[in-house]
């Protein structure tokens, strides 16, 4: 049982959990992430570690409320307990110095790119954020991101703050005025996918950290695998970064919406939403 | 042999009734649910033996004065000796002798593959060529009489010596480690990496064979002798074992278990519906994603394959059933005789309906527009010559291939062991294949640590492993006590 010590709404849906966790803040490093269980029926979901306080023994969660499980994870308060945490897990990111790196998040995938951006700032690169989303409402973690960034730049689906576009719009700005040396990039996988591609045509190294269905999260179910240069991988062991370029994200894709509408039944069943 | 052998009551026991009188008594057969009805219940299959048939089956039992039995048993249970303990109705006593030396009677009793240890090494068996005692029947019979009486004795445990051994995951081989140290005096601390403790008995073997209730029994008798569980903590992640060092733990025992499961890296196998023994199992036994009140989904299949000859693949295939599955198919590319799997898993698969397409091996999965598969392609085989493992190893049929309509695969064809301990230890010799080296005492290249069950054989039976467990625990209490 892990304790929540501190909630923060980044939007209607999207929620910050400060959970007590003390070996996991102790041990974990950039990169890693948690399989979280909330209730005695609960499914066991990956989340990416955003942040830790080893004084305080904590871990920063952020979740965005989609089915069942972070429905109930999202209505959890100060006081309230996670049923299980486990973690860290996966293999932390690489960091060097590199020289210039583009950060580029979408969604809740900005959350676990926050630590990334900070131990790269701090192994001596030069680090430009790329932030996207919908709109201005959904943009999370912005002061954050321009503590630890060289240089944050802000996409917008709508224009409602920073520039109107999406993120590869902004990577691409970046990669047309100066040398990049390496891309990160955490989002949906569909951004993921075009961030690659994007990329790929300029033959820059890019990472993507990937978010697929898992149940253990040890390596034990396979349910995470997808195929990464022809080779089946686990995300959960082998991953969960990969050289994007190598990622077959319409197989991910489609791997992603495996369970989709035995969910979205549940999810209708157990809280009343379509 | 046991010394017991030599009391007053086993004598006149033998005396009692003549051995050309036992050796007339058929074996006893296992009440079992209707094939019809269980193959739509989670129910258990083996509904055990009444009292009346137990005492008939003790009966045969010749107490030999050589009891070959037991050198086929891995934990060396004094098996005439809870036997005749039953024959004289002494059933809390045999009980008792069980727990002499198995952690987990009512799990060994329900799922050790009898026939290939001490039953294939029975007197019976060897000497008569008739059906040999069913030992294991007996085992269940003695183990479930106990719990169910209320009166569950806890093991002689030596005085508490102060030292702390931890053990890294609760499967078989942990738990026997476990029950026999902290019999030893030891304070014991089990590191489990999941929310539940058990590993296998938990995830993998599934409620019809072994309900969860008799696996918590012995658990919370574990914990009766002083053994303390730690759930979601993996050593290697969670903590080190430099942390577990530093902690005051004179020795660790790695029974982490097999990880990664294995596939046939052929076309079509990432698509929707295509997963592993493990996921299936797991998402059914562990997280109970059958039951609606779970928040855990399971593809519930109308046609569904199993790869694979082994218990994991008849547990899965017969799962499939459970489920609601219209067609449920066993494929395997040897013949039904090279099958690993138990015979009794075999005999009540094929009862429930299953079909076994021997002789046959996927070669590509065909999907929808959707990612869903929908078809499998099989090679027909046939057997040639024997390979390495003694196997007549099957060849492909040239040009014959089938195409089978499916909607979930559920691929059984092995695991390789957990990498998160041998990745996270350094100075550990590790085998190419992943798992960890031992010698004869289960010691790995690192002195304090020691290793036992899948994380060492590969993949491997419950019993093996909980085999792995004592002969370690013994092992490490010489070590600890040089």
């Amino acid at each position: 049982m892990n304790k929540i010590v501190g909630k923060e709404h980044f939007s209607e849906n999207v929620v910050k959990f400060e959970v007590e966790a003390p070996l996991i803040a102790k041990s974990r490093k950039a990169g890693h992430f948690v399989i979280v269980r909330v209730g005695e029926k609960g499914e066991r979901i990956p989340l990416t570690i955003a942040d830790a306080d080893v004084e305080k023994g904590t871990i920063t969660l952020v979740v965005q409320k989609i089915g069942v499980s972070t429905t109930r994870l999202c209505a959890l308060n100060v006081g309230d307990e996670i049923t299980d945490v486990v973690g860290p897990l996966g293999k932390a990111t690489h960091i060097e110095k590199f020289g210039t790196v583009v950060c580029a998040g979408g969604g809740v995938g900005v959350a676990p790119l926050l630590p990334i951006v900070k131990s790269l700032k701090a192994a001596g690169n030069k680090v430009v954020t790329v932030l996207a989303a919908r709109n201005k409402d959904l943009i999370i973690l912005e002061k954050e991101m321009r503590e630890f960034s060289d240089e944050v730049i802000i996409m917008t689906d709508d224009g409602s703050t920073g520039k109107k576009g999406l993120v590869t719009q902004g990577v691409e700005e970046v990669i047309n005025r100066e040398k990049v040396d390496l891309c990160v990039t955490i989002g949906p996988a569909i951004m993921m996918k075009f961030v690659s591609l994007l990329t790929k045509k300029y033959n820059l190294p890019t990472v993507a950290s990937l978010n697929t269905i898992m149940v253990d999260g040890t390596g034990m179910c396979g349910a995470c695998r997808l195929t990464v240069d022809g080779k089946t991988k686990f995300v959960c062991v082998d991953g969960p970064e990969f050289d994007a370029h190598q990622v077959d994200f319409d197989e991910m894709l489609m791997r992603m919406g495996a369970y989709r509408e035995i969910e979205q039944a549940d999810l209708a069943n157990k809280f009343g939403k379509k | 042999m046991a010394e017991d052998r030599n009391e007053v009551w086993r004598e006149e026991l033998r005396k009692a009734t003549k051995n050309s009188e036992r050796v007339q008594i058929p074996r006893i057969h296992m009440n079992e649910l209707n094939a019809h009805f269980r193959a739509r219940t989670r129910d258990e299959v083996n509904q055990g033996l009444t009292m009346e048939q137990a005492l008939q089956e003790s009966r045969r039992c010749l107490d030999c004065p050589n009891p070959t039995c037991m050198s086929g048993c891995p934990v060396s249970i004094n098996i005439p000796g809870f036997i005749k303990n039953i024959e004289r109705g002494e059933i809390l006593e045999a009980a008792k002798v069980l727990k002499q030396t198995s952690a987990l009677p009512a799990v060994c009793g329900r799922v050790c593959p009898q026939e290939k240890q001490c039953e294939s090494q029975c007197t019976y068996k060897l000497k008569l060529k008739k059906e040999p005692v069913a030992i294991g029947y007996l085992e269940r019979f003695a183990a479930d009489y106990e719990r169910e009486s209320g009166h569950v004795s806890v093991p002689e445990i030596a005085a508490k010596n102060g030292v702390k051994v931890a053990v890294v995951g609760s499967g078989p081989a942990g738990l026997s480690f476990a029950g026999d140290m902290a019999k030893k005096g030891y304070s014991v601390t089990v590191f489990e990496a999941l929310h539940e403790i058990g590993g296998v008995l938990k995830y993998g073997i599934p409620e019809f064979r072994l309900p969860n209730h008799i696996v918590d029994v012995e658990i919370e008798s574990l914990r009766g002798m002083g053994v303390e569980f730690v759930k979601d903590c993996i050593v290697g992640k969670t903590i080190s074992m430099e942390d577990l060092k530093k902690d005051g733990y004179k020795g660790v025992f790695v029974a982490s278990g097999a990880g990664l499961p294995r596939f046939m890296n052929i076309p079509g196998e990432n698509l929707i519906g295509v997963m592993s023994s493990n996921e299936y199992l797991t998402r059914v036994n562990l997280m109970d994603a059958s039951n609606e009140e779970s928040d855990t989904p399971v593809l519930k299949g109308k046609n569904v394959a199993v790869v694979g000859g082994g218990n994991t693949a008849m547990d899965s295939v017969r799962t499939a059933l459970r489920l609601g599955a219209e067609r449920a198919m066993i494929v395997y590319r040897r013949s039904e005789e090279e099958m690993p799997a138990r015979l009794e898993e075999v005999k009540h698969a094929k009862e429930e309906g299953v079909e076994f397409m021997t002789l046959h091996n996927p070669i590509e999965y065909l999907g929808d527009e959707k990612g869903r598969v929908k078809t499998m392609r099989l090679q027909v085989m046939e057997l040639g010559e024997p390979d390495a493992s003694g196997r007549r190893s099957p060849v492909p049929v040239e040009g014959k291939i089938i195409e089978v309509d499916v909607d979930v695969v559920v691929v059984s064809i092995g695991v390789s062991p957990n990498p998160i301990v041998p990745h996270s230890v350094n100075g550990l010799d590790v085998s190419p294949k992943g798992t960890i080296v031992v010698n004869e005492g289960m010691q790995s290249s690192i002195p304090t640590i020691f290793a036992g069950g899948d994380i060492v054989r590969g993949g491997a039976t419950v019993i093996l492993a909980m085999g792995d467990g004592r002969a370690a625990a013994k092992s490490m209490d010489e070590y600890l006590k040089k």
